[in-house]
């Protein structure tokens, strides 16, 4: 892409800002919290990127989306050309533009970035895939059919991304998923208000119209297990991207006594559940008037803002490093402020104290100080002898991070895991120790993001294809 | 979509539905549970599998009316369809040759007690049924139980039918009398299998019992299923719903039962009146 020299122009330096609802408000509704910039916005915003030849903000990119070209088509208001440019690298715009982590991929590497605020290119991208949405997707081309059938097991962002590749190259693809609705996390764990979930269905559905069929209520390892899928189920090959579903517990006293959350099951009733409708809803929920989220990631920020919104006086996040430590999504954290979310620092629970009931009537906690950095290069909690201390909580949900699920792994023959029960695949193919049989997202990385995992099932989708075309 | 083929009333608030969901049918077994939900913004229900056709493709589930969900699935009838069936769930029983086994249902227990009697006798075992019910009522499976037992003994709170008295009453004199059991399985109310297992320890006889936590997903992705199985933590969905019971803490499973109810009690007061707003106006307010 050739671009005439311009004469030098003037930039903003701060980001378009994104309109959202007010804090007060939004802290007790389910509405989304950022609204979308207007045309207006989009295009003044796209305006400000300097179309760098060397494109660094594409390498900060998991899909090297052609950021450059999609903007340049912004500016131009050519909102289909650049919707069509984005979906070349990236099937769920809509829900990539509203929850990647920018500031660490894309818009960390933006040339503008260096002496202003980068472009907002996440808020760009989602106003493309939502113009899109509204005003009617444009039909994708398929190839003719391969006669070669996939099935893909989980349908989170790398099963999803998976499949559609495979479909658009002519597989006939089948994707069963455990739950009763497709959408993995982006349905039951990101909840409503930061990604809605008509905008997951719609993008789900643009998959079903590229012939992709899904099958809900199907749990693999147990209505069938894999090695029956491939002998004689009639498939050709697999993608297992299965997610990181098993929730991690503290493993401390009183972790079983009522009030007490996996996060998982505090997002699943809401978000799934819609447990925040209950009684129209059947599904209930109980938060109480104080609640500590433990834990530091977009997990726990997401728990202590619904808790929130479920009526909650006060939540507290509870993490063990400081504020710069914070895994999260910086908007997240912001957001989650301005909320009101509280935060304790340095500070982790030693045990979870209740009443002759069961119920949790408080935790004691354990202040730390920072040390030496560790492993991830992050400075170690140490924590200050004697320090102890109790926080009055009734309601406590452990967000502190989640493993595979055992279920595939442990009823499929020669499928290499590791230690921590993660399935081993290669980074540059997706293949496992079982011929046929590729993986990808959270199931091999452990938790990660939207965006690793499509890249994952997008890799895998070109090798199973490479593999199907050897079969011949 | 699945559709509930048969549906018969065996007590005033004790259904039986066969339900067709040919791709769990194909895999049950013994021990395992579906989850269900009846429509959109139905809760997802675990219901233990009491029988399976793999020929037609069907389960029979067998429940008891005791809340919202319930109460609105037994409102059902043959024809009528589901929005949700999943499974099979969980671990199936273990099944093996002990010699001698005590099999004991109490109340909808029997239902889920059957096919596992079923698969020992099948295995070689004999098998010693024990059956209760709190009023005559509400007994029903005798004659299949009958079937999958070398020996069958039922018994009401009542005294309504047959014996007079508990399941534990019978299950002391067979385990005195019949010296060499292999193995007891128990399942029915928590206060039951929790007396089963009282008196079981005093003699040392491993006893398994299935636990009725409450679930979610049924996957093992939310935890909420969690029981403390000798003071370790366990999904009851994935690790279970079997345990043995020595080892099972009933008091915190007791407490953890209850987590929801006054929740539970406005949903089903609120479907009560619903359904006594016994349509005139034509608003379908009667009618779900
Ligand atoms: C609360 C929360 C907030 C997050 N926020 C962000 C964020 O802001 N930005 C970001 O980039 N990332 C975020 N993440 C992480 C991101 O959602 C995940 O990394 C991503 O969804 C992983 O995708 P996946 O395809 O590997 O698996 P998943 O999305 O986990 O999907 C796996 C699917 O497989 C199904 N499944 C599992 N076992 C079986 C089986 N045996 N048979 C059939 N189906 C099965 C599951 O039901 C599920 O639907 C968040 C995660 C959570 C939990
Ligand atoms: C593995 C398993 C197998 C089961 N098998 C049977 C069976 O074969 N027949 C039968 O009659 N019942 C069975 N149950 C119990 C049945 O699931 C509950 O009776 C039902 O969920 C109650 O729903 P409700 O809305 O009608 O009642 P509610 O008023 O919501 O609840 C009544 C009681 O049921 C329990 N319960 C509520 N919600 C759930 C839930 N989501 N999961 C589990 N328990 C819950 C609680 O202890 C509650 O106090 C089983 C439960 C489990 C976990
Ligand atoms: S680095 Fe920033 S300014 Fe340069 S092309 Fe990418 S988005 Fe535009
Ligand atoms: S029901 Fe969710 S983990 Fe068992």
């Amino acid at each position: 892409m050739t671009q005439e020299k311009k004469p030098k122009k003037t930039i903003a330096p701060k980001k378009n800002p994104m309109p959202s609802q007010d804090p007060v408000q939004r802290a007790r509704n389910f509405d989304e919290v950022t609204l979308g910039y207007s045309e207006e916005a989009v295009v003044a915003e796209a305006k400000r990127c300097l179309q760098c030849k060397n494109a660094p903000c594409r390498r900060g990119c998991p899909v090297e989306v052609d950021i450059p070209a999609f903007i340049a088509l912004v500016a131009k208001r050519d909102f289909a050309g650049a919707i069509k440019k984005l979906k070349e690298k990236n099937a769920l715009p809509a829900v990539c533009g509203r929850v990647c982590p920018q500031e660490s991929q894309c818009e960390k590497y933006c040339t503008l970035g260096k002496k202003h605020e980068p472009v907002a290119i996440g808020r760009i991208e989602r106003f493309c895939a939502d113009w899109e949405l509204a005003n009617g997707v444009l039909p994708q081309e398929v190839e003719p059919p391969t006669g070669k059938k996939v099935a893909v097991v989980g349908s989170g962002p790398s099963g999803l991304t998976c499949a559609a590749d495979l479909a658009k190259l002519g597989h006939k693809v089948n994707v069963f998923e455990a739950l009763h609705v497709p959408g993995g996390v982006l349905m039951y764990g990101i909840p409503e208000f930061r990604l809605p979930k008509k905008v997951v269905q719609a993008e789900i559905s643009n998959l079903k119209n590229l012939g992709v069929d899904i099958e809900v209520n199907a749990v693999v390892g147990k209505f069938a297990v894999v090695d029956e899928l491939l002998n004689g189920g009639g498939y050709d090959a697999m993608f297992i991207g299965t997610g990181a579903g098993l929730p991690y517990f503290m493993n401390i006293p009183g972790e079983n006594a009522c009030g007490v959350y996996s996060a998982n099951e505090f997002l699943t009733r809401t978000n799934l559940m819609k447990a925040y409708r209950f009684p129209e809803a059947d599904t209930p929920i109980r938060v109480g008037r104080k609640v500590a989220v433990l834990g530091g990631g977009n997990v726990a920020m997401d728990a202590a803002r619904t808790a929130l919104r479920l009526g909650a006086e006060e939540s507290w996040i509870v993490y063990r490093r400081s504020k710069n430590e914070l895994p999260a999504r910086h908007e997240e954290v912001d957001h989650a402020e301005e909320e009101g979310v509280k935060f304790a620092f340095l500070t982790s629970p030693t045990r979870i104290i209740y009443n002759d009931d069961y119920w949790v009537t408080a935790m004691e906690c354990l202040q730390y100080e920072l040390g030496e950095p560790d492993d991830s290069g992050r400075r170690r909690p140490v924590p200050i002898p004697g320090s102890e201390f109790v926080m009055d909580v009734d309601t406590v949900v452990v967000a502190i991070g989640q493993g595979p699920n055992p279920l595939v792994p442990r009823t499929t023959k020669n499928l290499a895991c590791n230690k921590r029960g993660n399935i081993v695949a290669d980074t540059e193919t997706g293949a496992t120790s079982k011929p046929g049989v590729y993986a990808g997202g959270d199931v091999v990385t452990g938790a990660a993001t939207v965006i690793l995992a499509m890249g994952a099932g997008r890799t895998a989708a070109k090798s199973i294809h490479a593999y199907l075309n050897g079969k011949n | 979509m699945y559709r509930v083929v048969k549906k018969e009333v065996l007590a005033p608030t004790l259904n039986l539905f066969e339900i067709e969901a040919p791709l769990v049918a194909r895999k049950a077994m013994a021990g395992q549970f579906i989850i269900l939900r009846v429509d959109e913004e139905g809760e997802r229900i675990p219901l233990t599998i009491a029988d399976y056709d793999r020929g037609k493709g069907t389960i029979t589930c067998v429940f008891q009316e005791v809340g919202k969900t319930t109460k609105e699935l037994g409102a059902l009838s043959e024809g009528d369809y589901l929005q949700d069936f999943v499974g099979p769930l969980g671990m199936p029983s273990h099944v093996e040759n002990f010699g001698r086994v005590v099999c004991v249902g109490g109340g909808v227990g029997v239902a889920p007690v059957f096919p596992i009697a079923r698969a020992l006798k099948e295995t070689g075992n004999e098998v010693i049924g024990i059956m209760g019910a709190r009023t005559k009522d509400l007994l029903f499976w005798e004659e299949k139980m009958g079937s999958a037992c070398n020996e069958l003994h039922v018994i009401t709170d009542d005294g309504s039918y047959m014996r007079k008295g508990f399941v534990t009453d019978v299950l002391r004199e067979v385990i005195e009398e019949k010296k060499d059991i292999g193995l007891c399985v128990a399942i029915g109310p928590l206060p039951m299998m929790r007396a089963v297992c009282d008196l079981t320890r005093e003699y040392g006889l491993k006893t398994v019992v299935s636990l009725n936590s409450i679930m979610v997903d049924g996957t093992g992705m939310c935890g909420c299923c969690r029981v403390s199985i000798g003071g370790e933590t366990k999904f009851a969905c994935v690790d279970g719903p079997e345990f043995d019971g020595h080892q099972v803490d009933f008091a915190e499973m007791a407490r953890r039962a209850v987590i929801y109810k006054p929740l539970e009690q406005q949903a089903l007061s609120r479907f009560v009146e619903k359904q006594e707003h016994s349509c005139v106006c034509g608003c379908g307010g009667g009618e779900k």
